[in-house]
């Protein structure tokens, strides 16, 4: 099981670098949406796969019952889900603004902080 | 679960963390009385700076200390472990913190007050605090997005076009470092079981086998990325001249540093035999990024931008003294880490005075400032001499430790790139008090009101420190020497998150 | 979507929202719920507000800003935590008190509090995004 889930998460990286490399913003943005849910992903694989039982511990015992699915990596995602999707929601933002304010969503054409023909300090005086 | 009471004074493991946290809270509750804003603030950056300081020296005194949030017992409750590095870095942190809020009492408006400037603020050193203080290596992740978030906001405080544009670059790249670094983490969890660093420690210092070394590269990588280190660094002088210059003054002082931190803590504490494997690659991104950030300061004209490749060249000497590695090594890395927070704080700082002084940022229209701001002339002289790394700044000791250190371990060449990023960095520093302090007025003075307290204090303050730093460095040094030697040996960090021997 | 039929059920539909997601966060203790779900689904009711009578509606309806209801449950949650220094227990840990009231014992706890908290964070920041994207849907 864990080997068909690492494959899964080396094609969510694949694809995930690949749109990155891009230089269209939004296309940037939906490389980093996918590669926050490879890296989730691959914390719920790192914690080990098991279907059989929930992590929830019956009521008038205090342990888990034996073979239940392994309960920290769930609260790790959860945890990285809610940044991942708030940073989603501010990069979709910011690529709007910048898409409004630059007129581009060309990275190539952003250039508005670091202008090419910015005259080198004087030698002298 | 733990029942052993808790003294008082351990109290001072979470401070520096929740009570920024409660100011930035109260501060996010009264958003519309703005005249409030600042005073609590000044209020809060003072306590935290304070609590700092009684945890170096309770650190100092009774070795590290740890607490376990909800009384969960490590390896499975998430632990905060104070040893002599995290609390010296916190102090320095809190020390800039205080200097910028008072910097920021004049130079940020009620337009950026009512957007959230000091609630940002304050949720950012929540995050810097809780990152250097924290003794789990998710939880590391999750205060790293704490202070990245908050530096979103202040990124965009204004929004305008080069601050979106910055702001894009900064965005995309520090978000793609933390990602990788929570992948690594999670590749941890899956080979060791625990994310624990104390766990940790026990578990990876006597291994050697081949997943800890990939892993280490990863962690180098997302590490480096944050702390700017060649080839990874094109997106801080892409985007720290564009907020407000307090904002990155605390950018430049911190935000690298903790990458810094991480590193240190992850790789020459849990991991040493990761960094060995690496050594000679973190040697060689060290040189680049040293000579990089110097002839890169060189070819400025805007201050902002200069100040930005000379961060990323201190960050150079930082690596330097990691790659040589050993207590002397990395105790060179601690202090330069500490005295270029000071220094880079003041840096930024002074260039924002010197904008209201000459009424403009880029080396090409300053000028006549050492006639009509003689005391900041000073500063700025103080500030050259301690960056570049001579006597009585504070970067020589810094400069001296990790030269000595590279010498000692046959890093000759090392040695040799620090001393020449030195030289660097000196000559643009040295021109820009040339052009802008020296040269006569290029055009009739923009203001001719007296500078404002508030701008000056802060920068006297912080001088003030560096001063101290270069003229009785003996302080500095031992602590440095401490948390280097806490790391090396990292017995009384286990010690302190199992005190029962537990494991 | 101002329909008549939709500003007609919209404030019966907010408020039993409302009262779900309350009961949701109280019932997080021990069971499936909590704060953050709870916020979630209040988050829910003021956007449906805000689309059936606007923004500026909502906005009055809510009293408070967003941010500020959002700095108060961060205060909260922090508060929760700091209680535990004065029983020399360690941050966040969780603290109960148990009042009876007319007969009935109440279960109060610092966590509960926390969880109030998680709850009001998540519903002042989340309504402020939900209510300034709507706002620019409108010319």
């Amino acid at each position: 099981m864990e080997t068909a889930f690492a494959g899964l998460v080396a094609i969510f990286f694949a694809a995930a670098f690949y749109l990155m490399l891009s230089r269209h913003l939004i296309r940037i943005v939906l490389g980093v949406a996918i590669l926050g849910n490879a890296v989730n992903l691959l914390i719920f694989t790192a914690g080990r796969v098991v279907r059989e039982t929930a992590a929830i511990v019956p009521e008038g015992a205090d342990m888990p019952p034996a073979g239940a699915a392994n309960a920290l990596p769930q609260a790790l995602i959860l945890t990285a889900i809610v940044i991942s999707f708030s940073f989603l929601a501010f990069l979709l933002v910011l690529a709007y603004r910048a898409y409004q304010e630059l007129g581009t969503d060309d990275t190539d054409g952003m250039r508005v902080a670091e202008p090419a023909e910015e005259p080198p300090p004087p030698m002298g005086y | 679960m733990t029942t052993t009471p808790v003294a008082a004074a351990d109290w001072l493991v979470v401070a520096p963390v929740a009570l920024p946290i409660l100011c930035g809270a109260v501060l996010l509750m009264v958003r519309h009385r703005i005249w409030l804003h600042a005073w609590i603030a000044m209020a809060g950056t003072s306590l935290m700076l304070a609590s700092s300081l009684g945890l170096l020296l309770r650190s100092l005194s009774a070795g590290p200390r740890t607490m376990v949030m909800g009384g969960w017992l490590p390896p499975f409750g998430i632990a905060f472990t104070a040893d002599v590095l995290g609390a010296a870095f916190s102090v320095a942190a809190g020390a800039v913190a205080v200097a910028c809020c008072a910097f920021s009492l004049s130079d940020i408006g009620s337009t950026g007050r009512r957007y959230g400037f000091y609630a940002f603020f304050m949720l950012l050193m929540a995050g810097v605090n809780g990152s250097l203080l924290t003794g789990d290596l998710f939880n590391l992740y999750v205060w790293f997005e704490v202070f990245v978030i908050s530096s979103f906001g202040l990124l965009v405080l204004g929004s305008e076009r080069e601050q979106i544009d910055g702001a894009v670059k900064y965005a995309i790249l520090n978000l793609t470092a933390t990602t990788l670094f929570l992948a690594a983490a999670a590749l941890l969890y899956g080979a060791v079981g625990t994310l624990n660093m104390a766990d940790l420690t026990l578990a990876l210092r006597a291994q050697t086998a081949a997943p800890i070394h990939a892993l280490a590269g990863l962690f180098l990588f997302a590490f480096a990325m944050k702390a700017a280190a060649f080839p990874l660094n094109f997106w801080l002088p892409a985007s720290y001249h564009t907020p407000r210059i307090v904002v990155a003054a605390l950018f430049g002082a911190l935000l690298t540093k903790i990458g810094i931190y991480a590193l240190l803590r992850v790789l020459a504490m849990i991991m040493p035999g990761g960094l060995e494997s690496f050594g000679g690659l973190v040697a060689w991104a060290a040189a680049a990024t040293m000579i990089l950030g110097g002839l890169g300061a060189l070819a400025q004209s805007d201050l902002r931008r200069l100040c930005g490749f000379l961060v990323i060249s201190g960050i150079g000497v930082m690596l330097a003294g990691l790659a040589v590695g050993g207590t002397d090594g990395l105790s060179g890395t601690i202090l330069y880490a500490i005295q270029s927070m000071l220094a880079m704080a003041a840096l930024y700082l002074a260039c924002d005075a010197i904008r209201d002084r000459g009424g403009d940022i880029s080396l090409n229209r300053l000028g006549g400032l050492y006639a009509s701001a003689p005391l900041l002339a000073a500063v700025m002289l103080l500030l050259l001499l301690a960056i570049g790394g001579l006597p009585p700044g504070s970067g020589l000791w810094a400069k001296v430790v990790v030269v000595k250190a590279a010498l000692d371990h046959g890093f000759g060449w090392l040695a040799f790139c620090v001393l020449a990023s030195g030289a660097l960095s000196m000559i643009a520093l040295a021109r820009v008090f040339l052009l802008a302090f020296w040269r006569p007025a290029q055009a009739p003075a923009a203001s001719v009101t007296p500078p404002s307290p508030t701008m000056l204090l802060p920068l006297l303050g912080l001088s003030a420190a560096i001063l101290w730093i270069g003229l009785l460095p003996e302080t500095v040094l031992s602590i440095s020497r401490l948390a280097a030697g806490g790391l090396v040996d990292p017995a009384a960090y286990v010690g302190s998150v199992f005190p029962g021997g537990l494991r | 979507m101002r329909t008549l039929i939709f500003r007609t059920a919209a404030p019966y539909l907010t408020s039993l929202m409302l009262l779900f997601s309350v009961f949701v966060l109280l019932r997080g203790h021990n069971e499936p719920g909590g704060g953050f779900i709870g916020g979630l689904i209040a988050v829910a009711a003021f956007a449906i507000q805000g689309i059936a009578f606007g923004v500026p509606e909502a906005r009055r309806a809510m009293r408070f800003h967003p941010m500020a209801i959002s700095g108060f449950g961060l205060f909260l949650s922090a508060i929760a935590g700091m209680v535990s220094i004065v029983f020399r227990v360690p941050f966040l840990s969780g603290l109960w008190w148990s009042p009876s009231l007319f007969g009935v014992t109440v279960d109060l706890s610092t966590v509960m509090l926390f969880d109030i908290g998680v709850y009001l964070v998540v519903v002042g920041s989340l309504t402020s995004v939900a209510l300034s994207l709507e706002e620019r849907e409108e010319p």
